[in-house]
């Protein structure tokens, strides 16, 4: 262990006693003088066009304020998601709101208004929209690609028998629209002492946030403030004024707590921007309350696969060659680049000396896909997990070792461009594991008790946890208090908090000197990344890094300024800048900061460094003058991939009779670099293991063909695992070794926390079926009992979004 | 099609004695409706799904609660919470499948306001009734669930008649395993019904769960001495632990008289529109000892008739595993 006085130690960050105690606000809970209830209509069609809408009714109706309609929205252009649209794509489009005096009356209004779809063709299944003479789901195509040779919509249809080898397990033939390889895939196959092809459906699953994507706006002095639901802060700013059509300058955003997002509220979305719009309107205050089924509409899923799957091992155990070809379902805006991010997580876990990646992302009328924790990662983990176990029982190979075999190193590279990663102990974290989880003995599982039968699972997750180039703010106050300011999302990791700690590490201040400013551009924030991806650790504990150094180095000018000689003569520590060769000479913090308003400039801010972004600078600006300013980007080395790496194991106890099992036990294995926040770190590896379980067993999208109707639009139905389903106690462990590239050795971990566990679920089951491998999340208790039964599943092959 | 989920304007009496609850229910009739813990009723309303004109709440009734000892049985308020249910030592000692089933229902919270009447007249789950569709159920005249194509993964393999949605009640399995009988109380006084003929299939009733009649309120159940500490099983198999619905849930009270089953009452939930009663498992159980011998023996005739949708002909095996259970685990 460090002997760091913050990085590595549990401290409480100042929003959990709001949580505990029911005071945290959320933007559900802001009102203001005047303020008025919106609620949206969304579309009842899978596919349409709005051919009328009469609102008449509503002409006699008392408490009705307004309504606002596509036409007085910007428009967007195919595929983005609308704010309103006159052309719903799925069912819950969002295609008008109604403002009232109260809720109620907003709800009747929604009643009585009469809105005529003329109805178009939809899709639910990508196979449905593939096959010649199926429906697209959108008038434009049935695909869209992005890439950066350019962007756009395509219409690509396979013949029937295409899509019958396709779903009998066969190497698709129909065309692709997205592809990249590296090595001699052909050559690592020949040198393949086995050789695994398999079909594999993940079906998709909405996030839903536990807040609903609530927001409430007003304009004031030519601003508009919102409060609203959002994973990150600063980040939101210049997608907000794009859909505002205003400048960032013109925008407070307040987002002090956040209900979740997992992917879904990265950046800024239209849902947000909507009731700033209708507030322009109608010149009041408006709050737009989502539902939860709206929730479940337009609060995003997760991509759906349709794949196929063939790699091969040396009689080594190594990976030699894959060759994988994914079918996304990207839903009807085209979000959500999941099949390549699966296949690199491939290249980065398994590290195939060759591989290849077909892609094809086809557009369906359901819900808006989004990045949901690990997007294309932990699906790929979940097809993988399996595959794996089964090539170490045919080469046998313990299960444990085949995963040491093909771990990441620091020498490994990885995607297409086979870059190098700035460290990765993957060996590391599988020993960690299958010692706290005492794989040598629970592989000698015991025999069938009755009609249970135990499995044991592991899996691996990884996702790419780091970015660079962001801006620190710290602050130091003539009361001696030291302000960190931190444009990171509070969207429940704590990272809002626990990534300014280096700036207090590096400031050697007291935790209880402390003040955390977050949560509102009226905090003055510096410019921050996106709260995704796994990477505000990483990124963040730099950005702080870098300001604190800025801060450190303006003490010491300020100190010899003052007391005379060169800044080098000084030092800092006890919140004391003084000189190393006498430390009785010095000064405080406090006085520092006031000596820095005097000297004015770059000391407290009038002046700023050229490199950092607008946001920041304004930031700057508005404090200028208040106390000593460590302002700096990240212009710190970074090359290569930062990793995010986790490791699980899983014991479970499946009932052949009914198709449920239970898990035993459950250790997770973070890779994450150094360990900044302990009980945060615990926090992220539990709460990844139970979206895994979910994943592996539980949630997934069902959609009645005939209709578009979705069948799990509420909470209870979405089947998110509760703390019944899930195991009492869920262990943890980090391997704790620091990455060179971040300046306390911190990568990040949220997104491979859950990756692991999904694996390590499915991983199991195929283990308890003697090796019998589904190709398919969810596995559900119906699935077991027919495969025990000896009975065919209910649906078609490479079937989704069903039952 | 808006979404909705704020409780619309509806009036709300609350009634301290039974005789102004069934006043009410009489005069309001079908206009009325009947609030327990309100589970099920805040979902239908704020849904905006179903509508009423008035609530008559029956939680403040002092009469509809609580856990009697009778002389011949016990008798259960119908407003007594599923939580005083899964507790109480009586049930336990005596009925304890029903006790059992009710610690399956929903979530611990839920059962904690939850109330057995409501539990045991609460409505269908079908997806596509609850999402407000014009289905039969609804009154219209089509199925969207027993359609080429319809997601009817969670329906029924028994009884369908145009309609294919199944009983959601844990606790009403338990109640025709045990023979309770029903006390359905209106202004003209009571009526007492089988547990068995309480529930309605689709072919009696299309729009009703239950034989209850406009103005009459469930006021109590009564289990009868006669199946007091017996052998009984339950289970319940659902996607998750909590929440969920079942799949296929199973309830059963055996008589054993000398080691060999007597009578037997064995019914399966999940299945049907009502507790579906497995007949031919039971006449084929007399003279048998229990054990996974009978088990294996009488577990094809489980699902003898049934007619699995499109995506449930998992509940088939799984209904006859769940006899086996019944029959193989001890009591």
């Amino acid at each position: 262990m460090s002997d760091y006085k913050h990085i590595g130690k549990d401290f409480t960050p100042p929003d959990v006693v709001g949580k505990v105690t029911g005071k945290a606000r959320y933007a559900e809970d802001f009102r203001a003088d005047g303020m008025v209830y919106a609620r949206v209509y969304t579309s009842p069609m899978a596919h349409g066009r709005v051919v009328n809408i009469d609102t008449s009714a509503l002409d006699d109706m008392p408490g009705i304020i307004g309504i606002i309609t596509a036409d007085d929205v910007p428009a967007v252009e195919a595929p983005g998601a609308a704010m309103l649209t006159n052309l719903p794509v799925y069912i819950g489009d969002p295609i008008l709101a109604v403002a009232a005096e109260d809720e109620t009356t907003a709800e009747n209004a929604l009643a009585a208004i009469r809105v005529d779809i003329e109805p178009l063709p939809f899709a639910v299944d990508p196979l449905d929209s593939l096959v010649e003479g199926g429906p697209d789901a959108r008038e434009e195509g049935n695909v869209y690609v992005r890439s950066r040779e350019g962007s756009g919509f395509r219409r690509i249809k396979w013949t029937p028998e295409q899509i019958d080898e396709f779903r009998a397990g066969r190497e698709p033939t129909g065309e692709h629209a997205a592809e990249w390889e590296y090595g001699d895939v052909e050559q690592g196959f020949a040198a393949a002492e086995v050789i695994y092809e398999e079909p594999f459906v993940t079906v998709g699953y909405a996030h839903m946030s536990m807040e609903p994507r609530t927001a409430m706006a007003y304009w004031e002095n030519g601003k508009c403030h919102l409060y609203a639901s959002s994973q990150s802060q600063s980040f939101w700013m210049p997608g907000l004024a794009r859909l505002l059509e205003i400048d960032m300058a013109d925008i407070v955003l307040i987002s002090e707590n956040t209900g979740g997002g997992f992917g879904s509220k990265i950046g800024a979305y239209p849902m947000a921007a909507l009731p700033a719009w209708f507030s322009k309107k109608i010149g009041r205050p408006v709050q737009l309350r989502i539902t939860r089924e709206q929730e479940y509409y337009v609060g995003s899923a997760r991509v759906g696969f349709q794949g196929w799957m063939k790699i091969g091992f040396a009689a080594n155990g190594r990976v030699t060659a894959s060759d994988v070809f994914i079918v996304e379902d990207i839903g009807p805006n085209a979000t959500g680049g999941d099949g390549s991010s699966a296949a690199g997580a491939v290249s980065l876990v398994y590290d195939p000396e060759a591989m290849r990646f077909r892609g094809l992302p086809v557009l369906t009328n359901t819900t808006p896909r989004g990045a949901q924790r690990g997007p294309g990662q932990n699906q790929i983990a979940a097809v993988m997990a399996p595959i794996m176990d089964r090539a170490a029982r045919d080469l046998g190979i313990d299960r444990v070792e085949i995963r040491r075999i093909n771990a990441a190193n620091n020498a490994t590279t990885v995607y297409e461009d086979q870059e190098p990663v700035t460290s990765a102990y993957m060996k590391e974290a599988l020993d960690m594991g299958a010692e706290m989880f005492d794989w040598e003995r629970r592989k000698q599982k015991p025999a069938k008790n009755g009609s249970k039968v135990r499995g044991i699972g592991i899996g691996q997750g990884y996702h790419s946890a780091g970015a660079n180039g962001y801006d620190g703010l710290v602050r130091i106050t003539p009361d001696g208090k030291i302000h960190l300011h931190s444009g990171v999302g509070n969207l429940g990791t704590y990272s809002y908090a626990s990534t300014v700690r280096s700036a207090a590490e590096v400031l050697k201040c007291d935790w209880e000197d402390c003040v955390i400013h977050h949560g509102t551009t009226e905090a003055h924030l510096p410019w921050s990344s996106y709260q995704a991806g796994s990477n505000t650790s990483f990124t963040h504990q730099r950005a702080n890094y870098v300001a604190a150094l800025d801060a450190v180095d303006k003490l010491k000018q300020v100190a010899a300024r003052m007391l005379g000689g060169s800044p080098d003569d000084f030092d800092i520590d006890g919140k004391r800048v003084f000189a190393v060769a006498n430390p009785s000479r010095g000064m405080s913090y406090a006085d520092a900061a006031a000596h820095a308003i005097s000297l004015g400039g770059t000391f407290s801010g009038q002046e700023v460094p050229e490199d950092i972004h607008e946001v920041t600078r304004r930031s700057v600006e508005n404090l200028a003058g208040s106390g000593l300013v460590g302002v700096a980007k990240d212009n710190l080395r970074k090359e290569g991939v930062v990793p995010g790496l986790a490791v699980a194991f899983a014991e479970i106890e499946l009932d052949l009779e009914t198709g449920k099992y239970q898990i035993l036990d459950y250790v997770g294995i973070a890779e994450c670099g150094t360990v900044v926040h302990p009980q945060g770190l615990a926090a992220q590896m539990k709460g990844g293991a139970v979206w895994g379980m979910g994943m592996a067993g539980l949630e997934r999208h069902v959609y009645d063909p005939q209709n578009g109707l979705p069948a799990g639009v509420g909470y209870y139905q979405c089947r998110i695992p509760t703390y019944l389903d899930t195991p009492s106690e869920i262990r943890t462990g980090a391997v704790d070794l620091p990455d060179p590239q971040s300046p306390f050795g911190a990568r990040g971990i949220g997104e491979p926390a859950m990756g692991c566990s999904v694996a390590a679920i499915t991983s199991a089951i195929a283990d308890a079926l003697d090796g019998h491998v589904f190709n398919r999340t969810p596995v559900s208790a119906d699935m077991i009992v027919n495969h025990v039964a000896g009975r065919e599943q209910s649906f078609v092959a490479l079937q989704t979004n069903n039952f | 099609m808006a979404s909705f989920d704020v409780m619309p304007h509806i009036e709300l009496y609350k009634p301290t004695e039974l005789a102004d609850a069934l006043e009410l229910a009489d005069r309001l009739g079908p206009r009325g409706w009947l609030l327990g813990g309100g589970q099920d009723t805040y979902g239908w309303f704020k849904d905006r799904a179903k509508n009423a004109e008035a609530m008559i709440d029956l939680n403040g009734i002092e009469a509809l609660h609580g856990i009697r000892e009778t002389a011949d049985g016990i008798e259960i308020g119908a407003a007594t919470t599923l939580r005083e249910i899964v507790r109480d030592p009586l049930l336990n000692e005596r009925f304890a499948v029903l006790p059992a089933a009710a610690a399956r229902v929903a979530s611990p919270q839920i059962r904690n306001v939850g109330t057995l009447g409501g539990n045991l007249v609460q409505d269908t789950r079908c997806w596509y009734y609850r999402r407000g569709l014009a289905c039969y159920r609804a009154g219209g005249n089509l199925c969207y669930a027993d359609s080429p194509q319809g997601m009817n993964r969670e329906h029924c393999v028994f009884g369908a008649s145009r309609c294919v949605a199944v009983s959601p009640s844990d606790t009403a399995t338990a109640m025709v395993a045990l023979d309770a009988t029903m006390v359905a109380t209106s202004v003209d006084g009571e009526r007492l019904i089988p547990a068995g003929r309480f529930f309605a299939l689709p072919e009696t009733h299309i729009t009703r769960m239950t034989t209850l009649e406009p103005g009459e309120i469930l006021t109590a159940v009564r289990l009868p001495a006669r199946w007091a500490g017996k052998r009984f099983y339950f289970e319940k198999v659902a996607d998750r632990d909590v929440w969920d619905f079942a799949l296929v849930s199973i309830a059963a009270a055996f008589d054993l008289d000398g080691g060999n089953i007597g009578d037997a009452r064995v019914v399966c939930g999940g299945v049907a529109a009502v507790p579906w009663r497995l007949r031919e498992v039971e006449r084929a159980l007399r003279g048998r000892a229990p054990g996974a011998d009978t088990g294996e023996a009488v577990a094809a005739l489980a699902t003898r008739g049934a007619r699995p949708l499109n995506y449930n002909h998992f509940k088939l095996p799984l209904m006859e595993n769940l006899v086996r259970r019944a029959l193989r685990e001890p009591a």
